[in-house]
């Protein structure tokens, strides 16, 4: 299959950061060759590729490496710009305001989910899904902004902020089954748990986000290797 | 179209993501409301145009807020593409360096420099140093791949990592003074010495920074 061009994207099957990635690649249309990293033993490419990180996602497109997940889905509308749907509004205050969201999600929900699971004490944990639950609040009112109504933050379809906080999805539901915490509470976000619905329903989601059991697996084979003073269900 | 275009910009002469978006602002020649906050008593307008964060700077243009220095950066360029320098450059897989770089100094320099400001302990404080200082070495090969011999990360002119870089200079510059070690020196930054004399000498740094022993008074 001829992609446009030589495109590789260097990935963890579990990392949110990379189906970030690849929910933007499936919108713009592009195929490409993914290439499964063992980050406990990380591979000479990825060492030569992201040299500063050492990281994923990698997309290298004709060779040439691009890092960091936000800094690939805006480097994959520009470079594809005429290709598939566009990720970004046309606005550059609609634009501004998917940024500012964007790098939320990454400065506090991620940590605030993460530290749900590395945490040693229950008292730890709860504080840690109180953070996440302040987050989805603030997000509520982002969607209700941002849609004006519409099925998604972007309008009628989705872009920028719908894959930024999308691609975490499936790490919430795998934490729901192992600790219990509930995080779309339909009395509480209910603009937000119909979203996510509706976003892990699209053909997209369908066909790139891996199961919340994948997750789950992977994260007791981490507390295995690296211990954990509580236990998940 | 005179009148038609109003900019407000809340924020606080020391900040150094203020410096940032007062840079750029300077630099594309355009006209704005300064309208210094009280951080310690924050208005009605801060809090209502950046209810998530509470935080300067804010960037108001026509009625609507825009936060977050770099997100303000990339809209100044966005929302006046027209006017004056373009602080990204043009070809994708150059905007996506000029955006990795800048991720980099936010989440590698920036934030163990404030370990080493605010933390407690005298072991944080120093990894905290040890980091930044890691950072800046780093920032040397960044300056050296991107600017390929001219005098700016972006090339002939002030970029986007320029603005990153040169809004916190006044405060890596202090940073000696408070835990005696050099940021930038001839052994081990020369590129980066270098630069911080040529970004220091342009007019809108002389405006928009406030390099000033004045930084040192303010309390931790």
């Amino acid at each position: 299959m001829a992609g446009e061009g030589d495109i590789k994207l260097l990935g963890m099957v579990v990392s949110p950061f990379v189906v970030r990635v690849r929910m933007a690649l499936h919108r713009k249309g592009v195929s490409y060759e993914y290439v499964e990293q063992d980050l406990f033993n990380k591979s000479e490419l990825l060492l030569r590729s992201n040299p500063v990180n050492k990281k994923v996602p990698v997309l290298i497109h004709g060779g040439k490496p691009i890092c960091e997940s936000l800094v690939i889905v805006q480097y994959a509308d520009e470079v594809w710009s005429g290709k598939g749907a566009s990720i970004f509004p046309a606005d550059p205050h609609e634009r501004a305001v998917a940024r500012f969201w964007a790098a939320y999600v990454d400065d506090k929900l991620f940590p605030a989910y993460i530290g749900i699971m590395k945490a040693a004490t229950e008292e730890a944990r709860a504080e840690k899904a109180k953070e996440a639950l302040v987050v989805l609040a603030n997000l509520e009112e982002a969607f209700a902004q941002c849609s004006k109504g519409k099925p998604f933050f972007a309008g009628d379809s989705v872009g920028y902020l719908d894959l930024a906080v999308g691609c975490n999805l499936f790490w919430l539901e795998a934490i729901r089954k192992m600790f219990g915490v509930t995080f779309f509470d339909v009395g509480k976000t209910p603009l937000l748990a119909a979203w996510a619905e509706r976003f892990a329903g699209t053909e997209m989601a369908r066909e790139v986000v891996p199961d919340a059991d994948t997750a789950v697996v992977f994260a007791k084979k981490l507390q295995a290797r690296f211990g954990s003073n509580t236990s998940a269900k | 179209m005179a009148g038609e275009d109003e900019l407000k910009l809340l924020g606080t002469w020391a900040s150094p993501w203020v410096s940032r978006v007062k840079l750029a602002l300077h630099l594309k020649g355009l006209s704005y409301e300064n309208v210094e906050q009280d951080l310690d008593n924050k208005s009605d307008l801060l809090l209502a145009s950046n209810p998530v964060h509470k935080k300067v700077p804010v960037l108001i243009h026509n009625g609507k807020p825009i936060c977050e220095s770099v997100v303000i950066l990339e809209y100044i360029d966005d929302a006046y593409g027209t006017v004056g320098p373009s602080f990204l450059p043009v070809d994708p897989y150059e905007r996506a360096i000029a955006r990795f770089w800048v991720d980099y100094i936010d989440q590698k320099l920036v934030i163990p420099w404030k370990v080493a400001f605010t933390a407690d302990g005298e072991e944080e404080k120093t990894e905290g140093i040890k980091q930044m200082l890691a950072a800046v070495h780093t920032l040397e090969g960044a300056l050296k791949e991107c600017s390929k011999g001219k005098p700016f990360f972006g090339g002939d002119s002030v970029g986007y990592v320029d603005l990153a870089l040169g809004g916190l200079l006044a405060f890596l510059q202090g940073t000696e003074e408070l835990c005696g070690s050099k940021p930038f020196d001839i052994a081990n930054t020369p590129l980066l010495l270098a630069w911080v004399e040529r970004f220091t000498a342009l007019d809108a740094a002389k405006v928009a920074c406030q390099m000033s022993a004045s930084w040192l008074s303010l309390p931790r």
